[in-house]
């Protein structure tokens, strides 16, 4: 019985583990490859858990991927079970980032490193580009004004009036529910939506 | 040392606050850590970024560790993770203990798509600074753009085409144009 738990930590431990130290990217990355190793390989949450998974380890606060390890060791084995994931999902990269700090200040004077690191900042933006063309196209194809109109008012706020970051995402998301509560409200009284 | 406290709490503040990810922390701790806090530069925050996509791993996190490390030492990378994974812990914890059906709550469920809208434009807008605070060398922003236009491109054609082999790419084109220009004024360069 204990043989069995103990083995279940140490399953839980390294899987996830292995997908931290082995994935580039953040959270859009990796919980493709959390379903494949938890849901198909050791079976120990199902395809339809998967998705409200991942659906609550975007909406919570902080990094997704580590929201989404957490929601899966808290499945898997309870509150222990979260913090077995947890350290399995943060040592890789707080070892190899630690590394790296060590060696930064020799090398980061060098001209052909700051160049080299020049041209992958480029990179990143573009990779930046790509999240969002991502985000804001499923919005459009929703194809209902409001959505589009909250953008480009964010937008506006954001970039000439400088409102603060935490403003924004309050006021969107009252907006977000406000409609909701008013189409609910609508459907209601009559019946087109 | 004083400053382990801070660290830890900073950065549970900037992980208690940020929805959407990695992407939508950075404009926060460059907000916080560069702008307010003065811990880095913000050339060495670009420098972060850059790391921080192209290791393994949660770029959250690496951004912690890497702002940790340089104030304290392995101990500080240690407490500025924790602040960083302390407060989602909770909040999941509370979530899978209490909500379980959180997001069967239309206008719930409705108001997290609202905050969704808002966080790829925090997104977006950090981009937007990157390539605003980029000094000024013509060669740099038009190799940006070439990226984006080719990653846009790749999307067209729906090639599968990860994110670290177009960070491999960037690195391999800015080392060709090194080597072709001999040494080209590096004042411009992203770690000055």
């Amino acid at each position: 019985m204990l043989k069995n738990i103990l083995r279940k930590y140490g399953d839980l431990f390294f899987s996830s583990f292995r997908l931290s130290a082995c994935t580039f990217g953040g959270g859009f990355v990796i919980i493709p490859l959390m379903r494949k190793r938890f849901v198909q390989e050791l079976g120990w949450i199902g395809e339809e858990e998967m998705l409200d998974l991942t659906a609550i380890a975007q909406a919570a606060p902080g990094a997704i991927a580590v929201n989404a390890s957490m929601l899966i060791g808290y499945r898997v084995a309870g509150v222990p079970g979260a913090l077995i994931t947890v350290l399995g999902t943060v040592l890789p990269p707080l070892v190899i980032i630690s590394v790296i700090s060590l060696f930064y200040q020799a090398f980061r004077d060098h001209a052909v490193v700051n160049m080299v690191m020049a041209g992958m900042l480029c990179g990143v933006a573009a990779v930046i580009f790509d999240v969002v063309r991502g985000m804001i196209g499923t919005l459009l194809r929703q194809k209902r004004m409001l959505p589009a109109a909250v953008l480009c008012g964010a937008f506006l706020a954001v970039r000439f009036f400088s409102v603060h970051a935490a403003i924004i995402l309050l006021v969107c998301g009252a907006v977000g529910a406000a409609d909701a509560w008013y189409r609910d409200a609508a459907g209601k009284g009559s019946a087109k939506r | 040392m004083s400053i382990l406290p801070d660290l830890f709490l900073t950065f549970a503040k900037i992980g208690l606050f940020t929805f959407g990810g990695g992407y939508a922390m950075l404009a926060i701790i460059e907000n916080i850590c560069v702008e307010r806090r003065k811990w880095i530069t913000h050339d060495e925050m670009m420098n972060i970024t850059v790391i921080a996509e192209s290791t393994p791993g949660p770029i959250a996190i690496n951004c912690a560790t890497f702002t940790g490390y340089k104030k304290a030492g392995f101990i500080g990378a240690l407490a500025a993770t924790l602040g960083m994974i302390t407060p989602s812990f909770v909040i999941i914890f509370l979530i899978s203990r209490c909500l379980d059906n959180i997001l069967t709550w239309t206008v719930m469920a409705n108001a997290l798509k609202g905050v969704k809208i808002a966080v790829g434009l925090l997104i977006l807008d950090a981009a937007f600074t990157m390539i605003k605070k980029m000094p000024g060398k013509k060669l740099q922003r038009t190799t940006m753009v070439c990226s984006c236009i080719a990653m846009l491109l790749i999307h067209l054609f729906a090639w599968n085409f990860s994110s670290i082999s177009l960070m491999l790419a960037a690195a391999a084109v800015s080392l060709m144009i090194f080597i072709v220009s001999g040494a080209p004024d590096l004042k411009g360069g992203a770690g000055k």
